[in-house]
């Protein structure tokens, strides 16, 4: 499993750059992990990635975009505008979990 | 190993050249289990950042009339690869057509659909929609089944005609489903 450093934080990885441990996350590396890709993050944007850890914690995997904005409560198209053009990659990414699996 | 020299970030391919894809998706049919893929598929490519269009024409239509699209069927009948719940036991085909069978089927499949999550017709379009895709319902269809703007579902952009929709498509990549 490749290892890579971000902003001083080694973490595990896939070999696209998803995190792969669950603990090695915290909002300091998740605001890096943000400023790498381009996001720029918002009151909402976190409450959604706040949102994402606790699903993930709960369901054991990365919850799709239709949830996060069903269960979760975000608004489909606010979600485009805060993580522009492939939101659940990059709020999965930024929330330091893997890809989303499912397919809606 | 991969060392720690450069950091490995995902690329999600926002430079311009991948932006300008658009997927464009005919949904010609009616039935609950041929509703879907061009749903599914069509909201996979909006996640992707890829642009959409639907467009619906004659019995896919009754995706979007308002009066239909929550009471999409699915038969067994002619289709050889229904199974049984369980194991693979197919349903003979002689018994597809007997009465019952078709609310039992489509009464499954909703199920089925609804325990991985993946909402009912209508719950999808909005999802759609509110993800950027942009709906369109053919002119030919409309006037079959007489119908107008209002009998459809409201995220239906307007009735258009097979050119509207070429000349609207220039470029994209095209699905016939």
């Amino acid at each position: 499993m490749p290892v890579t450093t971000i902003a001083d934080h080694e973490i595990h990885v896939d070999d696209e750059g998803f995190m792969t441990v669950y603990d090695e996350w915290d909002e300091e590396l998740a605001k890096s992990l943000a400023a790498a890709i381009g996001v720029e993050m918002t009151d909402e944007s976190w409450r959604a990635i706040r949102f994402m850890r606790e699903d993930f914690k709960s369901e054991g995997h990365t919850p799709t975009l239709r949830r996060i904005s069903t269960v979760g409560g975000f608004d489909t198209k606010g979600l485009f505008a805060l993580f522009p053009k492939k939101p659940a990659k990059k709020m999965a990414y930024i929330a330091g979990l893997p890809k989303p699996a499912g397919c809606v | 190993m991969t060392a720690a020299q450069e950091a490995i970030i995902p690329k999600f391919d926002d430079d311009e050249e991948d932006s300008g894809r658009t997927l464009a998706i005919i949904c010609s049919k009616g039935d609950l289990d041929m509703a879907y893929p061009g749903l599914i598929l069509g909201n996979a490519a909006l996640g992707e950042g890829v642009k959409l269009h639907l467009f619906f024409t004659f019995w896919g239509f009754d995706m979007i009339i308002k009066s239909r699209m929550r009471n999409l069927k699915f038969s067994p009948n002619g289709n050889t690869a229904m199974h049984m719940p369980v194991g693979d036991v197919r349903i003979p085909q002689a018994l597809a057509p007997m009465p019952g069978m078709q609310p039992m089927a489509t009464k499954m499949l909703k199920k089925q659909i609804a325990d991985l999550g993946v909402p009912e017709v209508p719950e999808f379009l909005d999802h759609i929609v509110a993800s950027g895709g942009r709906l369109w319902a053919c002119r030919m269809s409309a006037d079959m089944n007489h119908v107008t703007k209002d009998d459809l579902y409201e995220g239906v952009e307007d009735i258009i005609n097979a050119s509207d929709f070429i000349e609207l498509t220039a470029g994209a990549q095209l699905l016939f489903i």
